[in-house]
């Protein structure tokens, strides 16, 4: 008989259109590390939810150390010692740390006020416990997104957790902090705790998890010994199928200078430099990449880029024509494409159909719209039908579908779909497969080549080192608004990006290490 | 199993059956109210449907004109619940149907009073004004807004004051104007319509009818059929979306509010023209404006739904004094249409219910 820290048995939710969980089984062994594998969509997110008490199970069972219990709310599940860290945090930015960590059972004095202080010497013992290295004084606005996450796992040992649940923690590190990371996790496994790692990065797996268990649309598929398995039998079991993990690309043949982006200084609406005296050139036929942390200036760049953010100064030049005051309709007609980061706020219309957004951008052109402005909507639906096919995008009423309803990968494909359609001379893409399946990114990955095949320049921006190294050519890292070095992917380590994305300038001695 | 769930909105979804139910359970409630004071409901729907048909259950007699009256008094509504519907779409909130629709007034016995009294030419001439000073004085409110954010609830709550002070400075100019009226109008600037004189038996049915017909057919192109109504959805869906995909926000803004204006304005001379002698020296607002917002909010702002929420207004108020005359207070009529609107703030909860619903479903298609 196993000691077994949590126990879901059959577990299905069901939401408006989708069974996010079809008779999920999950064991987790007290003191492990099990990893919750599963492509997006797969239902690891709501699994967490229902056990974490944010969502009630439609059915089945929870067992937390051999015992059923009903876990209604999140404090339930406090009570029961199992703490989350969310893939977004849930801190107050101009707090500190210790305020933060004790928010909702603040401790008081015996005339019913505030009290801090054993609170900050307790946070401060767990920090250095664990290896956390957080001040409890600091701000919460002061602290890099690592250490915010760090708060996070302090406020779920602060409140005793014994299981800890962490949601696709590695998503906003650099690969430094993924590193540190990884050793918190092994030290929380050797203070005893049990860790349960949302994500669908298989090397983090290899690297700290016992156990693994995977989600496929909504159905639990196997949970095997990772040490067992290799990288590529997970994958596999992810997506049920083969697949081909590194991207198979001929090497470039870039030519002349397509996107020119000259000494770009961008200042955010109270005056802050967001992008700091940025140049950079992107050549057609090849990809480049702009690695570094999230909120380093990338945003309000391909955001200026696609005519958004007004410039404070310097000059935008596609294909020799300056571009720097066109407006926003006038640089797409000119060859820019553009597939924003926030794809909810910026990249479709919930709730348009899916055919009204892909001619979002070309509505008032042939064959789309005829004279004084009347709308066909044959010719918008066959295309729409062409790409969803070509695209497969998975849409449950094909292009009469509201694109509010698809799942965050179809959405992403049918922006990419849209964009690809419009032929641009340059294609900028930000986070081009956050949130996409393996067998999604493999598809984009490759439409993104066949573009920089086709002769046409691209742009990708990516928070994840690892993409950024795989389908880029050359790799322009960023910091705090400036590029600090541009290099050919042939002649940098990840680590050497790392440290530039950390804000280190390269060394100009070269490969001294 | 996926393909079930995907299925097409169940007749309860429909927004239109939504309506419908809000519709029914403002009448429910009023019934509950005129029960409360101790009156016969029943009155109250003979009365509405007197309004509605012509015919006088009590006596047993048919009398047309009521028809021809309820027709009549629903142009407005229909028209500012256009204008209305017409920003709402755009995601903008415009309140200020009031001061479109009596600029619109304003400019229409204006040009009656003082253009050429040119048979055909005439009327049209005045309705056109009407319609142009409409969509000026809404996009006055919608160049505010793109260009300054300026917030148009602001803009048009201040621009109905002004239009109706300035009305009445430009009406006491107009010929022959007193504290309340001004000369007659002459023949060749009435909407009035023989024909519908003669089947309605002297109703003010007129021309306006025309013109509200070809307006809804207009709204309805416009905002589902043309480039134009699509940047105009896309923008009031989703603003930044919008913008990320070179859709000119801010000149749908303008373009919307001008166009808001429009229908407002229209509404103004009709009313002038078709039911109205003379020239009026306003001193207040007539609401037509206002009940527009609830108009447009019960029809969804969809071209048929406001078209039948601006009908069912039109009872209403036609149904007012045939209540009266069988002892139901009139005020029940605002009430029910106040009610209607509370219980359309309210649809978010049914929506809940739904959702609860189709998730109990899911889960027992999942277990069968």
């Amino acid at each position: 008989m196993e000691d077994y820290a949590i126990e879901m048995i059959g577990i299905s939710k069901a939401f408006p259109g989708i069974l996010a969980n079809d008779k999920v089984n999950l064991s987790v062994r007290k003191n492990e590390v099990h990893a919750l594998l599963g492509e997006n969509g797969a239902g690891k997110s709501t699994l967490m939810s229902i056990l974490f008490g944010s969502y009630s199970a439609d059915e089945g069972t929870i067992k937390i150390n051999g015992r059923e219990e009903k876990i209604k709310d999140p404090n339930a599940a406090t009570a029961l010692k199992i703490g989350m860290v969310h893939q977004h945090f849930k801190l107050v930015h101009n707090y500190t740390v210790t305020e933060n960590i004790v928010l909702g059972q603040e401790p008081r004095n015996r005339f019913g006020f505030l009290d801090l202080r054993d609170a900050r010497k307790r946070v401060q013992k767990l920090s250095e416990q664990y290896g956390l290295q957080v001040d409890p004084d600091a701000k919460i606005e002061d602290v890099t997104v690592g250490q915010e996450q760090r708060v996070e796992i302090l406020k779920t040992l602060y409140r005793d957790a014994d299981i800890i649940i962490l949601d696709e923690p590695t998503a906003v590190l650099t690969p430094q902090e993924i590193d540190e990371l990884m050793d918190i996790i092994k030290l929380l496994k050797s203070e005893g705790k049990t860790v349960v790692l949302i994500t669908h990065k298989l090397k983090e797996i290899k690297a700290v998890a016992d156990r693994c268990t995977v989600l496929r649309r909504g159905k639990s598929i196997d949970t095997v010994d990772v040490a067992g398995v290799t990288e590529k039998d997970l994958a596999e079991m992810m997506v049920g199928r083969a697949v081909n993990f590194s991207t198979e690309k001929k090497p470039a043949q870039p030519g002349e200078v397509v996107l020119s982006l000259k000494d770009l200084v961008i200042e955010d609406a109270l005056g802050a430099v967001r992008v700091n005296n940025l140049s950079l050139d992107v050549r057609e036929g090849e990809i480049m990449g702009i690695a570094g942390v999230d909120g380093n200036g990338q945003s309000e760049l391909v955001h200026a880029i696609n005519g958004m953010y007004p410039l404070t100064s310097g000059a935008i030049v596609l294909d020799g024509e300056d571009i720097t005051r066109a407006g926003v309709r006038r640089r797409i007609q000119q060859g820019v494409g553009y597939v924003p980061e926030d794809r909810h706020k910026y990249g479709i219309v919930k709730d348009f159909s899916l055919s009204e957004n892909v001619i979002l951008k070309t509505y008032y052109q042939e064959p789309f719209s005829g004279r004084f402005g009347y709308m066909d909507t044959k010719p918008m639906d066959e295309l729409t039908d062409k790409l969803i096919e070509e695209f497969d995008v998975r849409a449950g009423k094909g292009h009469v579908t509201e694109a509010g309803s698809l799942s965050g990968g179809n959405q992403q494909k049918l922006i990419i779909a849209r964009e690809i359609n419009l032929s641009p001379k340059v294609l900028v893409i930000a986070q081009p497969t956050r949130g996409l399946d393996v067998g999604a990114i493999e598809y984009i990955h490759k439409r993104i080549i066949a573009e920089r095949d086709a002769g046409k320049a691209v742009l990708v921006v990516s928070y994840d080192l690892d993409e950024i190294m795989n389908l880029c050519d050359r790799i322009a890292t960023i910091s705090k608004g400036q590029i600090l070095d541009v290099s050919d992917v042939k002649d940098v380590n990840e680590h050497e990006i790392g440290l530039m994305m950390a804000g280190e300038k390269k060394s100009k001695a070269g490969s001294d290490e | 199993m996926s393909k079930d769930l995907t299925e097409k909105k169940s007749f309860l979804e429909s927004e239109g059956t939504v309506s419908l139910l809000v519709v029914l359970l403002g009448f429910l409630c009023g019934t509950i109210l005129v029960l409360l004071v101790g009156r016969n409901p029943l009155n109250m729907y003979k009365a509405i449907v007197q309004a509605m048909t012509g015919f006088d259950i009590d006596r047993g007699r048919l009398n047309v004109r009521y028809i021809g009256e309820t027709l009549n008094y629903s142009v407005p509504f229909i028209l500012c619940g256009f204008s209305m519907a017409f920003a709402a779409r755009v995601g903008l909130f415009n309140i200020g149907g009031e001061g479109q629709y009596i600029v619109g007034m304003t400019v229409a016995q204006a040009v009656a009073l003082l253009g050429p009294q040119i048979p055909g030419v005439h009327w049209m001439m005045a309705v056109a004004a009407a319609v142009v000073a409409g969509a000026f004085w809404g996009g006055i409110v919608g160049i505010l807004k793109a260009k300054y954010e300026v917030s148009e609830v602001v803009s048009t709550i201040m621009l109905n004051y002004i239009a109706l002070y300035l009305s009445r400075m430009v009406s006491f100019k107009l010929p022959g104007a007193n504290t309340f009226r001004t000369d007659n109008f002459p023949e060749t600037a009435k909407l009035t319509n023989d024909f519908f004189q003669q089947i309605t038996r002297y109703s003010n049915l007129n021309n306006g009818v025309f013109l509200v017909v070809i307006a809804i057919v207009l709204y309805w192109f416009i905002m589902e059929k043309t480039s134009l109504g699509f940047g105009l959805r896309a923008t009031g869906y989703n603003k930044d979306a919008a913008l990320c995909s070179g859709i000119p926000v801010t000149r749908s803004i303008t373009t919307s509010m001008a166009i808001a204006g429009a229908f407002a304005g229209l509404a103004g001379a009709i009313v002038i023209l078709g039911s109205f002698a003379h020239g009026r020296v306003i001193s207040g607002m007539d609401n037509y404006g206002f009940n527009g917002i609830a108009v447009a909010l019960v029809g969804n702002s969809k071209a048929l739904g406001v078209t039948l929420a601006g009908l069912l207004f039109g009872i209403l108020k036609n149904a007012q004094p045939l209540m009266q005359s069988r002892q139901i207070p009139k005020e029940i009529t605002l009430i029910i249409q106040g009610l209607i609107v509370v219980f359309i703030a309210l649809r978010s909860g049914l929506y809940l219910f739904q959702q609860w619903r189709k998730t109990k479903q899911i889960k027992s298609g999942g277990e069968a």
